[in-house]
Parts: C-alpha cells; structure tokens; sequence
C-alpha cells in the first residue's frame, strides 16, 4: 500500500467518517493539516474569524442536522479559544469532534512555542479525549472518536495531533470497527421496567410527561407525540426538548421551570405521575427541588444512567435510548384497548384543569409605546415559514424565545441550555445555515451577547451564509438587570451597555445588511424586508429598556412560586 | 459509611487524571487510593476507599462506570474480602524507650526496617482499623513521620474454602 503523511490520513478518516464540512481556524502546528485540506475538495472548510466561533458553529451544525460536528483548529491559544465551545456542547450532549493542532511530540511538556495541555485541560468538559501520539493509533482514535461522540449520550471527543505525527507516514487503513471493552452504552430499555412503566402510568389520575433534549438527541419525537395522543397524556418540555412536541398541540403546555409556563408549573407541582423522557432534573427546571413534583411517583427514562436519581429519587429508572424506550412503551398500548380507554376518561377532570391553568394564566405581556421585545418573537414566529432555523443568544432574549416562538418541529431551535453560553447564537446559526443553506436561519440576540462574536459577520460575508440576526436591543445585560431590579433593589452595576455599535454601520462595514427599527409599527415590514433578503442582514430592534420576563420562579423557590406579569 | 471500591481501568497516560478530577470536580471524597498494573499488564487497578451517602455511592459508581477507560467497578461494600494496608512509622526511640517500641512491634509483629540512634523505622500491615491502633499506641512516645500506602483489596473465594 502507498505511505501517505499524517495529514492525508487524517483527511481520509474525515472521509470515511462522511465529513462534508469542517469549520476552524489556522496556525503552525496544523498547517500540514491545512495544505492536505486545500487537496479535499469533497471537504468544504468554513474559515470562522475566531475559533470559538468555529466550535459554536460546528455545535449549531450538529444540533440542527443530527450530525457529528468537526472542528480543527492549531495549538495553544488555537486550542484553549475552543474550551467555551467544548463545554458549551458537553453541557448539551452535543455529538462533536475537535481536532486540535499540538507541538511535536519530543517537546510536549517542555513549554514550547504555543503548547497547552488540552487534553489536560478539557478532561472535565469532553465526553473523552485523546492525544495522538503515533501514527499508527491515528485511524483507531479518530474512529473512536466519533463513535463516542455520536452513541449514547452524545457529546464532545477532543482529538490532539502533535505536528510530527501529522508529518509522518504510514499506510493507512481507516478501521471499520470499534472495538472498546470499555464502552458500551445501553440502548434497549429492560422490558420488564417498561411494563411497570406503562402500568404506572395507567393507574395515575393526573400523569404529565417531562421532555427534554434526549428526546430530540433520540430523534424520538414521533413516537413521544403517539404516546401522548394515544394516552392523552399532557407534555411539558424543557428549554432543550422545545420543538419535541408541537407548540400549540392542545397537549402541549410549553416550557417549565423558572421562566416556564404557568400550567406546566402547576401541573407538575400537582402530578401523580411525573414521566420524565430525556431531561435530567436541571436546578432551573425544578426550582426548590425538595418540592418539586412533591406528590408523584416519578418515572425516569435516560441514556445516561448517571442523570437518574443524581438530583431527585426516582421511583421507577429506565435507562435506554428514549426513541427505543417509547417503542416499548407504545407496543404495550393498543389504541382502544380498555385500560386506555379508561385512562382516557378518568385522565379528563385533570386536563380540564390544566386547561384552566392554560387559560387563567397565559404567557403575556404588557402593550406600550415602546417596542416590546415579546412582539419582536411573535412577529417573527408569524411571518418564517414552519421549517425556520432559530438560535438564540443568552438571557432575556432567549427566555422570550423560548416563550413566544412557536416551535413545531424538533432541531429548529439551537440554544445554550446547560452553560448558558453568551455568543452562542451566531456562530451557531452559520453552522445550521451551512447544514441547510435553503433555510430561514435567523439569530435572535442580545445586544449584550452579539458582541462576544460579533466577528463572525465576517464569515457569513464570506460564505454568503443569508443568515439574518434580529437583536433585541435594550441597552442593558437584560436578564441580569433583571435580577438586579428584582433582588437587588434595582442597582444596576455594571449592567447597562453605555456604549454599543451602529449595527447598521458595522453590518455595513463588513459587507452585510443592517436595518433599524425604532417603532412598533415598523416590526412587521422589517422582518418582512430582512427575510426577503438573499444576503446575511442584522436588524437592530430598539426595544423597550427595562422590559422583564415573565412567570419567574425565584432562585430557590418551590415552581409554583411563580412571580406573574 | 466507608466503601472501599475497585476500578479496573485501562493502563494508559491520563487515566488516573481522569478518575481523580472526577472525584475533585464532583466533590466526592477520596480517603485513599492505590494504583497499579494489573496480572494483564494492559490494565491497571485501583482501590479507592471513600464515604457518603447512599445516593452518593451510586453516583460515584455511575459517574466511574461512565468514563470511557474504566472497564470495571466493584463496591466492597457487603462483599467478602480481604483488606490491607501497609504503614511506614518513624518513631522516636531513646534509651528509655527503645525497648517499648520493640514490644510495640512485636506484638503487632510490625517490622524494623530501619534503625538509629534515635529512631526506628517500622513497617507494619494490616486493615485500617490495625494500622490506626498501631499509631494511637506509638503516638505517646513519640511518631516523627509516618507513610501509608493506601487500602488494597480483594474479594474473598468462597467456594471450596474455609474463612479464614
Ligand atoms: C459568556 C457569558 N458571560 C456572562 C453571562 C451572564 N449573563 C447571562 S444573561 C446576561 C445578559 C445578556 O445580555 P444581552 O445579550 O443583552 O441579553 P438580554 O438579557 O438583554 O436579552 C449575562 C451577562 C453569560 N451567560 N455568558
Ligand atoms: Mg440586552
């Protein structure tokens, strides 16, 4: 067989593992790594303006497609610049893989030019890492890599190849199996714990399914809407199980937890039966967790088996793949099957009443002169086709977003739950608008976070990537002025954002669209302007200052503690 | 409550990193640790003993399990086993004492390693409990340092074989 370099092999395995695009940045310790790439033409490389901006984007890549994604960058600041990403996307579950340039083998340890230790310092924020130090385990790492990072409870494998390896040669075949005593994951559930499960269900009087993102990661959303239609059974879904059951199905109750709605708050405060598929008891979803679902039997469905009973006791764990679980779940149920009907007709006196949490309690907000950022949501809701990509930035305008946005599908909302990463949000919707280049890709964001990678207009210029960024500008780090005008007698320190750019100006600069909108009259036509179009656009929304997001759950406080509108 | 626990990983760079920062990163206890290849030398073993709840215990399990180079974990806990620890005690020994330390050592027939003027050096196993007894006794005359090696262990056979 022809020896080929480090470099060449490491292309092939991007191949064989059906790589289409990579995003990342250069530098000396990855430039074999480069030249080899400029010879793949079947490998689009997307050239981000900083790398943390490349890993965001291959997170949005992976979270909008359902495929791994790759990231490459060089060593030192290269490597350390991708840590907020990594740990943006392990936080997530976020099927991905890093490739990190490193100095050459015989001066690792020595403080060479542009050496970190990254395995060393991303061991806690990686599903798994390696270094390569030869490059005969080259093809067997990398194959591992993204199989860890795509089975189980997926997440992010951090893969650093010293300069030498990368230069040496070796004939090269990309192995076609992995073989890891150490790692098997579960995916079937235990059949006997899935009957018990249904039978639980069966017998309660007031169930309520708790989605979260492991049902999108599962690709198992059609089979948690059978088994909620054929039991009746009402869904609440966290803030990364948005788009796993349709918004505006009459089952649906919305978002839980601190800005969560009103009835999904109640109905999980008052559930006999709490069924969560995919989440993971998060401290934002359950408030005072000594009361949370304080009278329920709580049923616990995941992939991972630490997530069950790590923050509440659960009564009855399944660990397995959500998608493989449900399918269990379902063939024990036929439709019609008299149990069913039963549940069906004692189950109604309960969705009665979360139908009246529904309606006594909507989310809402005030009208006023000002634009109102909520209006801004709806608006854009209204006027995307259903298919539309949306990520958010953090704080308020993700909050509203996740609110107001009506999401029917799952894979269309991208969004930093778990680090609640400001600046996620751009970066991750060039990676969605790689992925699907014909969509609607559209960025809400903060005026706060858009500057923390404002850089990558830069990218989307290049790549005419039509991207459109709708800023919710209010002058302030919203969500934290917030907390400051609630729990901190309004002292706004260092909250307000005296000085931000001409958007229309800095769009402009750097070769995209801006709009401004000052009025609430002018929203409409706005959208309707940046959407038709065909390049990347900012709209810079002038909204009302100091508007709050409404119900909140106090830190710490019990979720049917909720401060209303 | 103490457990003693056992991880069978795979012998490579890192992977004692891997487990400790789990431990530090999640605020679980390590009371001891010992490390060392394995009859399969591609292998390592550890024995880690720590405390905690019930709920902690399983975490700390899961969360071991959960790391890609950890192939094994076994909780001693309710299991039939052996367990030892080896201690290295520098003990004052003068004139008036050096006798004392002997007895002391013989009946916990711990042995000398190492003798001064001034000191002895004794070398003694056993379970936690015996150690910590051995210490306590030394310690009126007069401890200058001790080591420990950390808690190993190994479930007991029981088929075919009386206990010991
Ligand atoms: C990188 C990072 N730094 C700090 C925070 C803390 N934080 C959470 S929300 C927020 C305010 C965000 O401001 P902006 O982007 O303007 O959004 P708004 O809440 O005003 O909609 C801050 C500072 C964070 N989440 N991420
Ligand atoms: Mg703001």
């Amino acid at each position: 067989m022809k020896k080929i370099s480090g470099a060449y092999a490491f292309i092939e395995a991007l191949r064989c593992e059906g790589v289409r695009h990579v995003f990342g940045f250069p530098g000396g310790a990855v430039l074999d790594i480069f030249d080899a790439i400029m010879d793949a033409d079947d490998i689009e490389f997307i050239l981000s303006r900083h790398e943390q901006g490349a890993v965001h984007a291959a997170d949005g890549y992976a979270r909008a497609s359902g495929d791994v994604g790759v990231c490459l960058v060089t060593s030192g600041p290269g490597a350390t610049n991708t840590v907020t990403g990594i740990a943006t996307a392990y936080m997530d579950s976020i099927p991905m893989v890093v490739f990190t340039g490193q100095v050459p083998t015989h001066l690792i340890g020595n403080d060479a030019f542009q050496e970190a230790d990254i395995v060393g310092i991303t061991r806690p924020c990686t599903k798994h890492n390696y270094l390569v130090k030869n490059i005969s385990d080259l093809g067997r790492v990398i194959k591992e890599a993204f199989y860890i990072a795509r089975t189980g409870r997926s997440g992010p494998v951090l893969v650093d190849l010293p300069k030498d390896v990368m230069k040496d040669t070796i004939s090269f075949k990309y192995p076609d199996k992995v073989e890891m005593e150490s790692y098997c994951p579960t995916y079937k559930g235990h059949p006997g714990q899935i009957k018990r499960i249904v039978s639980l269900i069966l017998k309660s009087k007031k169930p309520v399914i708790y989605a979260g993102g492991g049902v999108v990661h599962a690709n198992a959303s059609k089979e948690l809407a059978d088994f909620a239609h054929r039991m009746s059974l009402p869904i609440t879904t966290t803030l990364m199980g948005l788009g796993a059951f349709p918004s505006g199905d009459p089952l649906s109750l919305g978002m839980l937890g601190m800005h969560g709605t009103y009835a999904a708050n109640m109905a999980v405060t008052h559930t006999d039966c709490l069924v969560a598929i995919g989440s993971r008891f998060d401290d934002r979803v359950t408030g005072k967790i000594d009361e949370f679902a304080p009278k329920a039997k709580i049923i616990h469905i995941d992939i991972d088996p630490t997530s069950i009973s790590k923050n509440v006791k659960v009564d009855l764990p399944v660990v397995g793949d959500c998608k493989m679980v449900l399918q269990g779940m379902l063939s024990q149920i036929k439709e019609g099957n008299d149990e069913v009907k039963t549940l069906n007709k004692s189950i109604k006196p309960w969705l009665k009443r979360i139908d009246t949490w529904k309606r006594e309690q909507p989310l809402r907000y005030s009208k006023g002169t000002a634009i109102k950022p909520q209006y801004v949501i709806e608006m854009i809701d209204r006027l995307t086709p259903d298919n539309t990509i949306i990520s958010t930035e953090v704080g308020q305008n993700q909050m509203w977003t996740a609110q107001f946005y009506k999401f029917k599908e799952p894979r269309l909302f991208l969004t930093s739950g778990g680090l609640g990463t400001m600046g996620y949000g751009f970066p991750a919707a060039i990676g969605a608008q790689v992925a699907f280049p014909d969509r609607t890709v559209i960025d809400i964001a903060g005026d706060g976070s858009i500057q923390m990678n404002i850089q990558e207009l830069a990218t989307v210029v290049q790549y005419k990537l039509p991207v459109k960024v709708m800023i919710l500008n209010n002058g302030y780090l919203g969500m934290v002025r917030q907390w400051q005008a609630l729990f901190y007698k309004k002292r706004y320190s260092h909250t307000s954002l005296e000085v931000s750019p001409d958007y229309i100006k800095l769009a402009e600069a750097y070769g995209a669209v801006g709009i401004r909108v000052n009025e609430p009259s002018q929203v409409e036509d706005a959208i309707k302007q940046a959407l038709s179009i065909k390049g990347p656009v900012f709209v810079d929304f002038i909204v009302e200052p100091e508007e709050d997001v409404y119900p909140m759950v106090p830190a710490g406080a019990p979720i049917n503690n909720m401060l209303l509108v | 409550m103490r457990h003693a626990i056992s991880v069978l990983v795979d012998n490579q760079a890192g992977v004692l990193s891997r487990v400790i920062g789990l431990f530090s990163g999640r605020g679980f206890n390590i009371e001891s640790l010992s490390v060392a290849p394995t009859l399969d030398p591609t292998k390592s073993k550890m024995v880690i003993t720590t405390s905690g709840n019930e709920q902690v215990l399983e975490q700390i399990k899961k969360q071991l399990n959960k790391l890609i180079n950890v192939i094994k974990v076994i909780d001693y806990m309710g299991k039939e086993f052996v367990e030892r620890e080896m201690i290295l005690v520098k003990v004052k020994a003068k004139e008036e004492t050096r006798a004392e330390v002997l007895r002391i050592a013989d009946i916990f027939r711990a042995k000398v390693v190492d003798v001064s003027s001034n000191s002895y050096t004794l070398a003694l196993t056993g379970d936690k409990g015996k150690l910590e007894g051995f210490i306590e006794i030394l310690n009126p005359i007069g401890i200058i340092d001790f080591i420990r090696t950390g808690t190993v262990i190994m479930e007991r056979e029981m088929h075919g074989r009386r206990k010991l």
